[in-house]
């Protein structure tokens, strides 16, 4: 295998994804992950000097709209997704500490 | 007469002639559901008093004359991904298991605004991530043809819902394959549009720079029909085109004698030996009709496999990074398997050291790729090959490799990374099972596309099969 993608490197991976990867799940994607990149690395063999990159097939650039206030949801609507608010808010865990 | 059985065009006809009523149409298709869909399982939710309520309401339109348009108090399905606001829509993960939205996709609003009839949701590949509908957090949905295979994914929920008479019309969407190969594997008409076509707005987001929704139906004239209704800008998504809507139904019916028609061999050698063969005899059908058949060479469509899975899962780990819990549905946790896999390669492909060398080298054959199709376009109208490469496989087989999706959608890819519009219809059976045909058009081609296949359609009459349940 080319492209070991380690038990570690699942790991790393996984936190910047804010995933919870179990120790057995790791495993496992260490292998998928490892025999998935061995197959698309065949782009590797084609020769890609000097052609831009495309992101967006339409055509289309800087699109706007008019700066005009619409209706947007209420306060109601916003928080009807959830069970866990507070005085209006969403709840978060804290994110700074004392 | 069984109604469930019709097509939009002839319920809407019937409808008009005041044959039936919406209600009666409507009771027919639920019965129907009530009894098949136990073993079919299609649909992730079916909501019989919304639908009878819908149905009554069109009933009236129809009643004054106020039909305006042929989608009135016609059944249709919604793949579980296009947010409504009177069906939960869970995208068959458990993350939104039980999500209510506050707000209809804009396909959703469309059609309701045109008065049909909402069933239900169809059950999917959770995230739209797969070919099989195994992949769904919540059940598998079956083959109509043989319920021992799967239906295709991911809107594997939409075609088998379709073709086993449990809804009158259906809306998938496809990221890559995911309208084509599911229609092909259930022998369904599948039309996935001009990406910007149609809006993207309200469906749980896959690919951003690939997700196109489109038409499930039992034939061409219906697939264009649904796409006459939901076509069109939307201020609501920035990338959807603000190019003239075209009427797609004009040109069904006209002969296509003389109509320059692209075969590329390398897609036909793509498939398995049973499909090729469906495919040769299928040109002649072409010939027959009086098209230019012409050799093209497109890049080999290998290629296409590792660039459509990089963009598409840095896209997903981009998209899925919104789903905290927070402000809707449920936490990260509640990620399945095929989820997790694609959010982790996304990441690794967007993390630093690893960026040039997989999703900016990718993006850089995305436009090798758009070039050449702009490149044959200039000598052939359209290009026709296999959807898929194989009839509907047994349960179970997307088990078998992390990229089953990906190896699957092969034909699919090149044409969706270009944005370009494609249509599958059945083009004969084998064992059984129908074996599917694309056409594949220029940006924007889609009334040729549809021109293209309703005159194959109507020379073959393979819709008219339909699956013993």
């Amino acid at each position: 295998m080319t492209n070991d993608i380690t038990i570690e490197k699942v790991k790393y991976i996984a936190k910047l994804a804010n995933l919870y990867i179990s120790d057995e799940e790791a495993k496992t994607l260490s292998k998928d992950l490892s025999d998935t990149l061995d197959f698309i690395n065949k782009i590797k063999l084609l020769n890609t000097k000097g052609l831009k990159p495309t992101s967006n097939v339409t055509g289309l650039e800087n699109v706007f709209r008019e700066d005009k206030v619409s209706s947007s949801l209420t306060q109601e609507q916003a928080l009807s997704g959830v069970s866990n608010h507070y005085k209006g808010y969403f709840k978060v865990k804290a994110v700074l500490e004392e | 007469m069984d109604l469930y059985k019709l097509t939009i065009t002839q319920a809407s006809k019937g409808l008009k002639e005041k044959k039936f009523s919406s209600k009666e149409l409507t009771k027919s298709v639920l019965a129907r559901i009530k009894s098949i869909d136990k073993l079919v399982k299609a649909y992730v939710t079916v909501d019989e008093e919304n639908a009878l309520h819908k149905a009554n309401k069109a009933d009236k339109l129809l009643m004054k004359k106020r039909a305006d348009n042929p989608l009135v108090g016609i059944p249709f399905a919604l793949k579980d991904n296009i947010c409504t606001t009177d069906i939960r829509t869970t995208a068959s993960s458990n993350v939104l298991k039980d999500y209510l939205p506050i707000f209809n996709g804009t396909v959703a609003k469309k059609l309701k605004e045109k008065n049909i009839v909402l069933l239900g949701k169809t059950n999917m590949d959770a995230w739209a991530h797969g070919s099989s509908t195994e992949a769904s957090d919540f059940f598998t949905t079956r083959n109509p043809w043989n319920l021992g295979r799967l239906p295709g994914g991911s809107s594997g929920g939409s075609a088998a819902s379709i073709m086993s008479d449990m809804t009158i019309g259906s809306i998938g969407t496809e990221t890559a394959g995911s309208i084509r190969q599911p229609s092909a594997w259930c022998g369904a008409v599948g039309l996935k549009p001009t990406y910007g076509r149609v809006s993207r707005y309200g469906i749980v987001a896959m690919g951003s720079s690939l997700d196109s929704p489109g038409p499930i139906t039992k034939t061409v004239e219906d697939a264009a029909i649904v796409l006459n209704a939901i076509a069109g800008f939307d201020p609501y998504d920035a990338t959807s085109s603000p190019k003239k809507v075209e009427n797609y139904t004009k040109d069904i019916g006209k002969k296509i004698k003389g109509m320059k028609i692209g075969i590329a061999d390398m897609y036909i050698e793509s498939s398995q030996k049973n499909i090729q063969e469906k495919i040769y005899q299928a040109i002649e059908v072409f010939k027959k009709l009086g098209a230019k058949v012409k050799n093209v060479n497109l890049v080999d469509p290998q290629y296409a496999i590792s660039v459509y899975t990089i963009l598409q899962r840095a896209e997903v780990s981009a998209n899925l990074a919104r789903f905290d819990g927070i402000r809707y549905g449920y936490g990260r946790d509640k990620f399945g398997e095929e989820a997790k896999r694609r959010i982790m390669l996304g990441t690794y492909a967007l993390s630093t050291g690893y960026y040039d060398a997989l999703y900016l080298k990718a993006q850089q054959i995305r436009t090798m790729i758009v070039e050449d199709f702009e490149k044959v376009f200039k000598k052939v109208d359209v290009i026709i090959g296999p959807t898929a490469p194989c009839t509907a496989l047994p349960l179970g087989s997307s088990k078998t490799s992390p990229m089953f999706g990906e190896v699957q959608d092969i034909l699919a890819e090149p044409s969706t990374i270009s944005g370009l519009p494609g249509i599958s219809i059945p083009c004969g059976f084998s064992d059984g099972l129908p074996a599917g045909l694309q056409v594949i058009g220029p940006q924007f081609s889609e009334k040729k596309i549809i021109q293209v296949a309703h005159a194959f359609e109507q020379e073959t009459n393979y819709f008219k099969e339909k699956p013993k349940l």
